[in-house]
C-alpha cells in the first residue's frame, strides 16, 4: 500500500497551492508510470481519509496511467509493453530495452474559485 | 471553476533526499544496494553469509528495514558488521528520508558496501528510489516461479536477481521451473544478472561474491 505515502505526498503540495491561491480544491489530475504500480482505488481510499478535515476533503482525483514503452532491437520500433506479452508487436520478438517509465506527476487542480488577479498571475485557465 | 497546471513530482521530496544518499555514495566510494524481495525469501540470511564470507574482501554495513522489531538487525550484528534498523511502523516500504537519517549513524567512511534490507514486500518498495546504485531482487524457491509474470515492476527494475533456497529445489523436488522464472524475467530486463543461491548451503554464492566484488572495485 505504497499509495498510502503517495496521497501523504500528493495532499501536501495540493494543500500548499491551496493556501498560495486561497481557494478550494475541488479536482487534481494526476499521471504517472506503469512501474509506480498505482492501483486508483487504493490512492483514492488513501487519499480520501488523509484529506478529511482539510480543504481537500471531498476532491476527486484522476488518475492517468501512461503506458511503459520499450525500443525493439531487432526492427527498430517503439511501442507500448504489455507485460502480459512482453514482446515487440511489430517483429514478435523478445529482444528490447525498455525506455524510461513516466514520473509521478502532479498535472494540475481544480478549484471552485480563483482570486481574479491570482488567476492572471498563474497563467491558468477557465473551464 | 478554474484549473492551475502543476506539473510537479509528486515524490520529489523523497527523491531529493535518494539523490544526497547517491551523492554521499559518490563521494565515499560507497556501493550501495537496496534489496527487495517478499517476507521470507532470505535476505537477511543472504546478507550474514555474504558479509561473514567477504570479511577479509568487503566491509559491510547494513541498513534493516522492517516494520516493527530488531530481530533481523540482531542476526546481522553477529557478523560483526554496523546496522541500524529501521522501524517504519507499518509502513510497507523504506523510504529516502529514513535511510538518509540512518547513514548519519553509519561509520560510512570505513565501509565499501551499505546493504539496504527492504521492508519484505515484491510491490511497494519498488517505487521508492533511495539512492542505491542497484535493486537486488531476491525470489526464493517456495513462492513460486510465477513470480516475475505477476509482480513485472521490481523485476524490471533490479540489476540482479537472486533465486535463493536452491536446496529445497533439490531436496523437495519443488514445483518450481526455473527456466521459466529466468526467461520470465529477461523478457522484462533483458540485462538481469541471475545467481540460483542457497544461503542456507552455500551453492552457487560464489558468483554472486564475485559479481559484487566487482561493483566494488569498479567504483
Amino acid at each position: 500500500m505504497h499509495e498510502g505515502m503517495i496521497a501523504q505526498n500528493l495532499l501536501a503540495i495540493i494543500l500548499q497551492h491551496a493556501e498560495e491561491h486561497n481557494a478550494k480544491p475541488t479536482a487534481a489530475r494526476i499521471s504517472c508510470g506503469k512501474l509506480y504500480a498505482v492501483n486508483d482505488e487504493a490512492l483514492c481510499f488513501a487519499f480520501d481519509a488523509l484529506a478529511q478535515g482539510t480543504s481537500c476533503e471531498g476532491m476527486q482525483l484522476q488518475i492517468e496511467h501512461k503506458p511503459l514503452q520499450a525500443h525493439c532491437k531487432s526492427c527498430s520500433e517503439t511501442f507500448n509493453v504489455d507485460f502480459a506479452k512482453p514482446k515487440c508487436p511489430n517483429c514478435e520478438k523478445g529482444d528490447f530495452e525498455l525506455l524510461p517509465d513516466a514520473p509521478l506527476i502532479l498535472e494540475e487542480i481544480e478549484f471552485e474559485e480563483l482570486p481574479c488577479n491570482d488567476w492572471q498571475k498563474n497563467k491558468t485557465h477557465q473551464e | 471553476m478554474q484549473k492551475i497546471n502543476v506539473g510537479k513530482k509528486i515524490l520529489g521530496a523523497n527523491e531529493e533526499y535518494a539523490l544526497r544518499n547517491n551523492l554521499l555514495f559518490a563521494e565515499k566510494k560507497t556501493l550501495c544496494l537496496n534489496m527487495i524481495s517478499s517476507p521470507g525469501s532470505g535476505k537477511t540470511t543472504i546478507l550474514t553469509r555474504t558479509i561473514n564470507e567477504l570479511k577479509d574482501k568487503i566491509r559491510v554495513g547494513v541498513i534493516e528495514g522492517d516494520i516493527q522489531t530488531d530481530i533481523d538487525a540482531e542476526k546481522i550484528r553477529t557478523t560483526g558488521a554496523p546496522v541500524i534498523q529501521i522501524n517504519t511502523e507499518g509502513a510497507c516500504h523504506l523510504s529516502a528520508i529514513q535511510v538518509n537519517r540512518a547513514l548519519t549513524q553509519l561509520p560510512i567512511d570505513g565501509l565499501d558496501m551499505v546493504c539496504i534490507e527492504n521492508v519484505g514486500n515484491l510491490v511497494c518498495p519498488s517505487a521508492f528510489f533511495l539512492g542505491e546504485n542497484a535493486k537486488i531482487v531476491v525470489l526464493s524457491v517456495a513462492e513460486g516461479d510465477d513470480k516475475p509474470a505477476k509482480y513485472p515492476a521490481i523485476f524490471a527494475k533490479s540489476k540482479v536477481l537472486l533465486i535463493n533456497k536452491m536446496d529445497l529445489l533439490t531436496a523437495t523436488q519443488a514445483d518450481f521451473d526455473i527456466e521459466r522464472v529466468k526467461t520470465d524475467a529477461r523478457k522484462l530486463n533483458k540485462d538481469i544478472e541471475i545467481f540460483p543461491i542457497s544461503a542456507k548451503s552455500g551453492e552457487g554464492m560464489y558468483s554472486w561474491y564475485e559479481w559484487l566484488e566487482k561493483q566494488v572495485k569498479n567504483l
